[in-house]
């Protein structure tokens, strides 16, 4: 078969990227081989929406010029200090700028107990074992189609979380990912993992400012949850209109282990998302939540899924979308029951709100079943704003647009009060008011 | 000033294309309570949505007027900022705003940009009116009307009035699906409200609720108009009575709308 989309970079590239970054050999071989399969594979294929001409592959890979370490984070851009509580600075904090930290704290204390929280570079020369053991293995594998391909050839960013066995965290992670180069791609790479018994709350915002300038992010999350692990993770997505998008997050629980995702999902470009939970051990539970706001001429198609796998495991899909102008979102929500897995449970919901004629919405409930001693259940809707909610409001003398704010926001909020750190949660609402105004 | 003045004259509406009030006339000044009563689907409701501006309501005739000014060119928050209020028979149910967000917009609405009712008097007051009507404090936190039973919502309405504080209330059936209880603390609730500034038009067909709270006046609705008014005394009537010797005296069969005597 014919590959129109030429890839942008060669074998000769990756290698001496690989090797000015020092990784491993088995590093440099396996991007070498992805490259390989990216000129074969072809794209995913997201349910209901074409990304065929989608631009994944025009990009510049590294940014020009040293990047500056940031001493204090008053330098930041406001936009990026406002992800922060001014009174209580995070203990543990990374900022990527482009592909650099800029900035990098981890509590002493965490430290000491062996907790692993840093770049995906330096994770690959300190820690090569364990990335090696998990990096792209359990949760997203190379080849399952281009981009994913492309993503491990390409990775220019990430970090590595480990959190070791009977460890647990209170304090949040939380990292930054500040794409300040407006043409420069984003290939992410997220590995979390968490030991048995342990616990950890990991928080990711990205963030880039090229309204005109095109380019892409291609990011590839895994978390790995072991026995009796539980990991809260909340991100917010905010690529300006010029990134195309393409993120997976995955997540893998074993025995008795809990994932929970809150996903403000603020990208004003076009983006495909999937957010895919394997239940792998007994007992575990997932709970996938993601919010969005679709404004522009921008197409989001984004898939929550969950799979059980063991017994008695808890699958808990939420998605709740606002459309305005003339953006259209796809929200598919799929709950799968594996043969074997009795007592399981899986709940979904998808909801979509419309503001405009011209915006377009979809949420495709799907219940794959497998096994006969389970509970299941969905619900989906798309719907404009309840004309009898606004009557209401302003029969209290609240007016129409502070009335349509106020149910918009609450819309939202089931998912929005779900985000594990509350800067956080206050960022999304102002992107949120940012979007829907 | 001695309270706002609401005056209604020939009031006709139609709900698609038919017609359900006929005529209606009704002043309510400040410092008095009326009530309306009739059997159902005579037009109470109608009226009580009618005043506040219900989309679904059309005038096709009459005015209503609030201290002189045309109450019907204005919008549904246009009226509830000039002093109206509505305890609604079926208030909507608001997913993800919580009720104590929903009345500080409310409050905050009539006060000026910069001006805003500070949080912790806002808690305040509220805390105050909770423990009046005897509504769990974390009513405040739940989100507005949603998995509320009928006597919470109820109780949520007459907690935004007292909070909201408007210069004429229209209460639409709020002692419907109350038990005596529930009742007691609604009627408590109203009556705290009586003064000068504060007039009250109360719409119900149970005689009950009129045991607790006194009108000063009471009138009658039968197909789309008020047909009788009294003082208290005609609800006692009423009572004793039922509707029957109205309906004989004025020659009416059938009361509900769309029946002509």
């Amino acid at each position: 078969m014919t590959v129109e989309t030429k890839l942008p970079y060669d074998r000769s590239y990756i290698e001496q990227f690989s090797s000015q970054l020092n990784e491993p050999a088995w590093m440099k071989e396996l991007r070498l081989n992805a490259l390989e399969q990216a000129e074969s594979l072809e794209l995913p294929k997201p349910d209901k929406t074409k990304i065929g001409k989608w631009n994944f592959t025009r990009f510049k890979h590294t940014a020009s010029g040293e990047v500056e370490t940031i001493t204090s984070l008053t330098e930041l851009p406001v936009e990026i200090q406002d992800f922060f509580d001014k009174e209580a600075l995070p203990e543990n904090l990374v900022i990527q700028r482009n592909h650099t930290v800029a900035f990098a704290k981890l509590n002493d204390d965490l430290a000491n107990k062996g907790v692993i929280f840093t770049d995906i570079f330096t994770a690959l020369r300190e820690h090569e074992d364990l990335v090696k053991r998990y990096f792209m293995k359990d949760a997203v594998s190379v080849d399952e189609h281009k981009l994913t391909a492309l993503h491990a050839a390409l990775m220019n960013g990430g970090i590595f979380v480990y959190v070791p066995k009977n460890v647990q965290i209170k304090e949040p992670l939380q990292v930054v990912f500040w794409q300040e180069d407006p043409e420069v791609a984003l290939i992410n790479h997220v590995l979390v993992v968490a030991d048995e018994n342990s616990e950890l709350t990991y928080v990711e915002n990205y963030i880039s400012n090229n309204q005109n300038e095109e380019t892409v992010a291609n990011i590839v999350t895994e978390v790995i949850a072991q026995d009796n692990a539980k990991i809260s993770f909340g991100a917010v997505d905010n690529f300006a209109a010029g990134t195309t998008t393409y993120v997976n997050r995955r997540g893998v629980g074993y025995r008795d282990a809990q994932i929970d995702w809150a996903l403000g999902q603020m990208n004003d470009g076009d983006t495909v998302s999937e957010n895919v939970t394997h239940l792998v051990g007994d007992g575990g539970s997932a709970n996938a939540n993601a919010v969005t706001v679709g404004r522009g001429k921008q197409t989001q198609n984004f898939t929550a899924k969950i799979v059980q796998f063991g017994k008695n495991t808890d699958g808990q899909i939420l998605q709740r979308g606002v459309m305005k102008e003339s953006a259209t979102t796809i929200f598919n929500a799929v709950g799968k029951i594996e043969h074997g897995a009795s007592g399981a449970n899986s709940e979904q919901t998808s909801r979509v709100l419309m503001l405009s004629e011209n915006a377009r919405g979809d949420a495709n409930p799907i219940l794959l079943i497998e096994e006969d001693d389970v509970t299941a259940g969905h619900a989906a809707s798309v719907g404009r704003v309840d004309p009898m909610q606004l009557y209401y409001f302003m029969s209290r003398g609240i007016r129409k647009e502070e009335a349509e704010r106020l149910v918009i926001y609450g819309f939202l909020d089931p998912v929005v009060r779900e985000l594990p750190i509350d800067a956080v949660k206050k960022q999304l609402k102002q992107v949120i008011e940012r979007k829907v105004n | 000033m001695a309270g706002s003045t609401l005056e209604i004259k020939n009031l006709h509406v139609s709900i698609e294309d038919k017609e359900i009030l006929k005529g209606v006339n009704l002043t309510i000044k400040g410092g008095e309570f009326h009530a309306i009563m009739g059997p159902n689907g005579t037009g109470k409701s109608t009226l009580a949505s009618a005043i506040m501006g219900h989309p679904k309501y059309e005038i096709t005739e009459g005015s209503i007027t609030l201290n002189g000014e045309d109450v019907l060119e204005m919008e549904v928050d246009e009226r509830a900022r000039a002093g109206l209020f509505l305890a609604m028979q079926y208030p909507s149910e608001v997913s993800g705003v919580t009720t104590s967000e929903f009345l500080r917009s409310a409050i905050n609405a009539r006060r000026e940009e910069g001006d805003e009712i500070p949080l912790m008097k806002f808690i305040k007051e509220l805390d105050k009116d909770l423990d009046y009507l005897e509504i769990d404090q974390n009513m405040a936190t739940r989100y507005l009307n949603e998995g509320f039973s009928g006597g919470e919502k109820k109780r949520n309405e007459i907690l935004q009035l007292m909070q909201i504080k408007p210069d004429i209330a229209i209460l639409d059936e709020i002692d419907s699906g109350l038990d005596i209880d529930a009742l007691k603390v609604v009627s408590k609730g109203i009556n705290k409200m009586r003064g000068e500034e504060f007039g009250c038009l109360i719409i119900t067909h149970y005689q009950r609720l009129l045991n607790y709270i006194t009108p000063d006046y009471v009138h009658v609705m039968m197909q789309g108009r008020v047909v009788k008014s009294g003082g208290p005394e005609l609800a006692q009537r009423l009572e004793a009575e039922g509707y029957d010797w109205i309906k004989e005296e004025l020659g009416i069969e059938d009361e509900t709308v769309g029946q002509n005597a």
